[in-house]
């Protein structure tokens, strides 16, 4: 199996895809014969011609708008917000537009779109490429939220998510772009939306991750065993909402401690939803109170020892399996 | 009719400002290279008579709103070449303190807003600033700077309809340099100019040689004199070119080098020296000691920024707030 990067399966499962359906286009700034800022759409503007790689002017709610309206008539649009920052700028669009869509028509239009934008910290982007939004449209019902963590996730994913029926907003750590590397078949395969995935299995303690903190984790945990005789369950969600709730429950089940790591801001993060659930649900199964590593709630910055100070840390990781293991 | 004449100074002021903008930058793709910048690098080249001719005529207490090509701006209203470029390098000692990136840096004193990645934010926000100076009755402006591909955001037309309702001191300034990032300008809009934009909100929009530092100047009197005389806003649509890539990581390999080559030939700054020295306003030992003058304050700029310190980790927490006691959720490891 050939070994690629993460930037490099999204553009395949794209070319796939179209290949495929000839409903799928691209839509987004510079995506065509610029093939893209991260260069995710290199080539397919030369395959697939202007009328399925368009390129947009800068104007976010077009984007989203357009790609929604020819969502509505058939088309099966793949839009790029060239960072996630800009999201912004198309929110009502995304939120108001087009999650409600299946509801306010009682079923009778639905938009099956993706919305893909490049995330995250760690590259030295400052405040306004750096951001983790994916709390903000887990927070919205109607639209499924992605962030995928290995090249081949990304690849499987972003080919269910073009096949779903629901918009999907798909986050792409761009610090993993190009570092995330593995081995990806070239035979046709998806990864279901809504699966969360077992990194490895253990005993003594459950640690909850997704997107860019995911690589962080494994290495956390590769510490822990060596030095410390522990046994680690290690879950990368892969799929924000729905969450796969079965995998997060059957392993705190098992383990009895949960630690939750994201990059994007503690309060409010995706953890807190986590962490909200086992209380409620799977409380009696619990002997420690639930972790939660995260980013402080403040803007991302741009010096680096700031930026290095914002990112949780491996020693993050370990401090706080200590803290549920000593509990 | 009368050719129109300028004070020495004027000129050799304006000719000084545009040099020292182009060899800040030169400067700067140095320290790109050098990997002294930590993140990218977005420069002027051939666009610099815009920002720094139209900041000629802006008092200390007008306010501007610049974006990523506007460098010239920064250094006209007075902000020190070295707090600058200490910005630049993500240093303690640059306005945002090592909080945000390249030119997103502001000063309530020298009267700039700081850009954001948010192309065409700036124009609600410099129009609500002129709406504020015409509500109190004030004789200062407000200029707000973006480019040709932020014109087709939401944001500026919003702004432009407020600005034409209400008609306050703002003057609008597009630099049409034919590119957003890869995107060439007949793939942005239907039309071939911003310009014809602001008619259709209720005022005048011209267009003019952005590569004419002079025209610029004059256009730039003309409405900033219009704007404090009450006379509202007005866009001026500057034509011009990217020469480098959208950033300093891109090679721009979708401009096509004989249109690079004839805007090359229409330099801002080699014209403004020739029209300079074809009328005696300028000679050799006068350029020599300007540039020798400019060698040096950049000498000391680089020095400044290169031995401030980075700012201390745990500032990362601090300016969210004006009560900066520690709030909930402020750390990630308790
Ligand atoms: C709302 C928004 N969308 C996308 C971007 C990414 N982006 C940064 S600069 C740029 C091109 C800007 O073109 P233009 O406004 O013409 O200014 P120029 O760079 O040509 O001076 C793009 C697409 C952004 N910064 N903000």
């Amino acid at each position: 199996m050939p070994e690629i990067t993460m930037v490099e399966a999204v553009r395949q499962a794209m070319k796939e895809e179209m290949e495929r359906d000839e409903t799928v286009v691209v839509l987004g700034e510079d995506v065509g014969e610029y093939g893209g800022a991260f260069k995710a759409t290199e080539g397919l503007f030369q395959q697939f011609g202007e009328y399925r790689v368009i390129d947009t002017p800068i104007s976010e709610s077009v984007i989203v708008g357009v790609a929604l309206g020819m969502a509505i008539i058939g088309f099966r649009p793949v839009a790029e917000i060239q960072f996630a920052d800009f999201i912004t700028c198309g929110f009502d669009m995304i939120v108001n537009q087009t999650a409600t869509l299946r509801y306010r028509t009682a079923g009778d239009m639905h938009a099956p779109m993706v919305i893909r934008a490049p995330s995250a910290a760690g590259v030295h982007g400052g405040l306004y490429h750096s951001q983790s939004p994916e709390a903000w449209f887990a927070h919205t019902p109607g639209i499924k939220v992605v962030v995928p963590s290995t090249a081949y996730d990304a690849k499987g994913l972003l080919k269910a998510a073009i096949r779903d029926e629901d918009p999907v907003v798909f986050f792409e750590p761009k610090y993993l772009y190009r570092r995330a590397k593995d081995e990806v078949p070239e035979q046709e395969f998806v990864v279901p939306l809504g699966k969360a995935k077992l990194l490895q299995e253990g005993g003594d303690v459950t640690v909850v991750t997704y997107g860019s903190m995911a690589p962080l984790c494994r290495n956390a945990v590769k510490t822990l065993e060596e030095e410390e005789d522990l046994s680690i369950e290690l879950i990368d969600l892969r799929t924000i909402m729905p969450l796969d709730k079965d995998l997060i429950y059957e392993s705190a089940k098992k383990t009895n401690r949960v630690v939750l790591v994201y990059e994007d801001h503690k309060t409010l993060g995706i953890g807190a939803e986590i962490a909200a659930l086992l209380a409620d649900e799977l409380f009696e199964y619990l002997d420690a109170p639930i972790a939660r590593v995260a980013s402080p709630d403040t803007h991302i910055p741009y010096s680096p020892p700031l930026e290095e100070f914002y990112l949780p840390k491996k020693e993050d990781v370990i401090a706080a399996v200590h803290r549920v293991i000593e509990y | 009719m009368a050719v129109k004449t300028y004070p020495k100074e004027k000129l050799l002021k304006l000719y000084h400002d545009l040099l020292l903008t182009r060899q800040f930058e030169q400067r700067l793709s140095i320290l790109y290279r050098q990997g002294k910048i930590v993140g990218g690098l977005y420069l002027s080249r051939g666009q610099e008579a815009i920002p720094v001719a139209t900041c000629q005529h802006l008092r200390k207490d007008d306010f501007i709103s610049p974006v990523h090509r506007d460098l010239g701006a920064f250094l006209v209203k007075g902000m020190d070449p070295g707090v600058l470029m200490a910005q630049i390098l993500a240093k303690q000692t640059g306005p945002s303190k090592g909080k945000d990136s390249f030119l997103h840096a502001g000063s309530k004193e020298l009267g700039i807003i700081p850009p954001t990645s948010i192309l065409a934010s700036t124009i609600p926000i410099a129009a609500g600033v002129a709406f504020g100076f015409k509500i109190r009755g004030e004789d200062r402006v407000a200029v707000s700077y973006f480019g040709e591909g932020g014109s087709n955001r939401g944001d500026f037309h919003e702004g432009l309809n407020f600005a034409g309702l209400h008609k306050p001191p703002l003057v609008l300034i597009c630099e049409n340099n034919k590119y957003a990032y890869s995107t060439p300008v007949e793939k942005e809009m239907a039309i071939c100019c911003v310009a014809y934009r602001a008619e259709s909100y209720g005022f005048e929009g011209l267009i003019v040689d952005g590569n004419d530092a002079l025209a610029v100047y004059d256009t730039m009197e003309y409405a900033v004199n219009k704007a404090r005389e009450g006379g509202g806003p007005t866009l001026i649509e500057c034509m011009t070119y990217r020469i480098s890539g959208h950033s300093e990581h891109d090679e721009a390999k979708y401009q096509p080098p004989e249109e690079k080559e004839i805007w090359k030939r229409r330099d801002p700054i080699e014209n403004f020296r020739k029209y300079l020295t074809d009328r005696g306003q300028l000679d050799e030992s006068e350029d020599q000691r300007i540039q020798t003058q400019i060698a040096q304050t950049l000498d000391k700029a680089v020095a400044f920024a290169e031995q401030s310190p980075y700012p201390p980790p745990e500032d990362a927490l601090r300016h969210v707030f004006a009560n900066e006691e520690p709030k909930y959720g402020d750390r990630h490891h308790i």
